[in-house]
């Protein structure tokens, strides 16, 4: 979770430096959702999620210094700076990005699963979407599909309360979760300040999917400190009180520290050396993100087609790119 | 050689792969259980059974996007659409995931996926129900597009798809799938990207893909039988990977070319070949290109206006004329 944060606050100053063009999405505030949910998460377990997609990379094992790149836009970016700040992948750690378009990850999601389920593999995969992707068409087709074919897919919902900046009481009609029961499906509900109540929330439906093939939806309420994006000025739809409460009272790393203080499983010293060290890891990333060069011009028609990029396999002929 | 009609060497193609390959997976609307909406899915449900023959619910975003998802971890999902004009419910499936995610991903993640119907207009269904998205489709790299005219080729290049590891738009049309043409009974690729002269000429070259290719050959047909003029005849097959190579070379030795399509004129797939033939072959051209497409408007219903609508062989003939005169 630390590390999240601190990568976040980094990219933000390199952001601000102008080392980052495009959207920036930051996870500040929401650290316990991924961290928490990933946690729980096997070999045969998968992740998808939306364009806030930095904090579940993390979680998912990701080195930060492909991220930072990524963000850079460098050739040593995860995915040599094509995708960007939305589009972090890493396959081989069962991460299937970092979406760009609202709710359209959600039914990549199911058919994750629906290749987990066909196999006979015993895994699940989780489905994030934040509050403003419910109410897409792609994610309820998603949901009956899931609750037909009975799917192991656990939808999750990242409510931070605003979509961009429309609050979920002028966006969204009736209780996020709740419309599982439209499709038959479980669902759930918990806090996502408090690592240990999404660990818990989610252990059962993670198991039941996974162990029975069996789908849900699980809102876990959150918010972000942040902006919808870094161009996002943040002073027109919330006041600056209510991200300060939030803050204060339920920031998801200093619950989770002060618990491990209460349990002595920390102490102050522990807690300033992880700090530390994950402020150097950080800063580590954006040394390497710095030094590492740009694609080639050339890069440009390279990871499009898996023909011209393995062409001793190649099958087709004729001209694919046109200029 | 035993003749078939289009459906059934389409048919033929998804039984040899589902035999073939047991990560193939045919979904979509009405495949199983109906026997699909134009029979082309017929008794595939029988032979291999549910979890290789899937019903979807009327829901393309839905079950393409799910079949996306399964591609990347190597299921091959031969998605039926029962009309490729519900492409555009699924459009940010189709064009924004499936065309993207290797790309954003740096190459780390491949969709081996089909998708595949009917995509025609002619037959009174009006303009939701008549699209022709080959064009539109083959604007986004990422994809391949692949349409094609005679059952055998149907045949060839749905196998090649079905194990291409990139996505393929492969698009049908209703007009056709009862048609026969004669085709092999021993195994067969066609490689994607191959196009096919299908009648040999020297007087200019039509170039057509889909419908549009039948058409033409009963153009020069008759183009030969009554007025004495040589018509070549290319069939693309694929829109893209595009043979450049074999349209160049009937450019060049017959010096005039007629571009068909069903599709609208606009940005059309006559446009990027006429773009290319000017710049590779303009030195060999006799004449400026002439090109026949639908006629710029929505699909219309009215029966025998839509058959004006539609390019069809009297247009081709006319144009072919002029274009010598």
């Amino acid at each position: 979770m630390l590390l999240i944060r601190r990568f976040e606050e980094r990219s933000l100053r390199a952001y601000q430096a102008k080392k980052i063009g495009g959207f920036l999405h930051l996870y500040n505030g929401q650290e316990a959702v991924a961290v928490g949910c990933c946690s729980l998460l096997g070999d045969n377990d998968h992740v998808i999620t939306a364009y806030r997609d930095h904090g579940h990379a993390i979680a998912m094992g990701m080195d930060i210094k492909a991220l930072m790149a990524e963000l850079y836009g460098k050739a040593t970016g995860c995915s040599k700076g094509k995708g960007g700040s939305m589009h972090f992948f890493d396959p081989a750690r069962n991460f299937w990005g970092g979406h760009g378009i609202v709710g359209g990850q959600v039914p990549l999601g199911a058919g994750i699963a629906y290749a987990l389920k066909y196999r006979g593999i015993a895994g699940a995969c989780l489905a994030f979407m934040g509050d403003g992707a419910v109410n897409q068409g792609s994610v309820h087709e998603t949901y009956n599909l899931a609750a037909l074919w009975q799917l192991p897919v656990v939808f999750v919902i990242e409510n931070n309360g605003y979509s961009m900046g429309t609050s979920q009481a002028r966006s969204s009609a009736g209780e996020l979760s709740k419309r599982a029961e439209g499709y038959d499906m479980d669902w759930g509900i918990c806090g996502g300040h408090d690592i240990y109540e999404v660990r818990a929330c989610m252990a059962k439906f993670v198991a039941q999917a996974r162990d029975r093939s069996k789908p849900a939806i699980v809102e876990i309420d959150t918010y972000r400190y942040r902006g919808h994006s870094v161009a996002d000025p943040d002073n027109t739809y919330r006041t600056k009180a209510e991200v300060e409460e939030y803050r204060r009272s339920k920031d998801p790393i200093q619950v989770f520290r002060n618990a491990l203080l209460a349990e002595g499983v920390l102490d102050e010293i522990g807690a300033t050396a992880i700090d530390a060290a994950v402020r150097a890891e950080a800063e580590a990333a954006a040394e390497f993100a710095e030094a590492s060069p740009f694609p080639a011009v050339a890069d440009i028609t390279k990871d499009v087609y898996w023909e011209e990029d393995n062409p001793s396999e190649k099958q087709s002929r004729g001209r694919i790119f046109f200029g | 050689m035993p003749l078939l009609s289009y459906r059934e060497a389409i048919r033929h193609a998804l039984a040899e792969e589902l035999q073939r390959d047991p990560n193939v997976v045919v979904m979509g609307e009405e495949v199983g259980q109906f026997n699909g909406a134009y029979k082309v899915t017929e008794g595939l449900l029988e032979k291999f059974g549910p979890k290789r023959i899937v019903d979807t619910p009327i829901s393309e975003a839905g079950f393409v996007g799910l079949g996306i998802g399964a591609s990347m971890l190597g299921i091959r999902p031969v998605i039926e659409l029962m009309f490729w004009s519900f492409y555009a419910v699924a459009f940010d499936q189709i064009l924004n995931n499936a065309a993207n995610i290797r790309y954003m991903s740096g190459g780390q993640i491949h969709c081996p996926l089909v998708i595949r119907g009917p995509g025609n207009g002619g037959t009174n269904v009006g303009a939701t129900h008549s699209h022709t998205p080959e064009a539109i489709c083959a604007s986004h790299p990422g994809v391949k597009v692949v349409c094609p005219a005679t059952a055998y080729d149907a045949k060839g290049l749905l196998k090649s798809a079905i194990r291409d590891n990139d996505p393929v738009l492969f698009m049908e049309n209703t007009l056709l799938y009862g048609e026969k043409w004669e085709v092999p009974t021993e195994e067969y690729l066609i490689p994607l990207g191959l196009a096919d002269v299908k009648r040999p000429g020297t007087d200019l070259t039509i170039i057509a893909h889909g419908r549009a290719v039948v058409s033409s050959l009963a153009a020069a047909h008759t183009l030969e039988q009554d007025h004495g003029i040589s018509a070549e005849v290319v069939d693309l097959r694929s829109i893209r990977p595009l043979d450049e190579e074999t349209v160049l070379a009937s450019v060049r030795k017959t010096h005039r070319v007629l571009l068909v399509e069903e599709g609208k004129p606009f940005c059309g797939v006559g446009a990027q070949l006429a773009f290319m033939i000017q710049e590779a072959a303009f030195d060999d051209l006799d004449a400026p290109i002439r090109r026949i497409n639908s006629i710029d408007a929505p699909a219309i219903y009215s029966p025998p206006l839509e058959a004006q609508q539609l390019p069809d062989a009297g247009k081709i003939i006319q144009a072919a004329i002029e274009l010598l005169r």
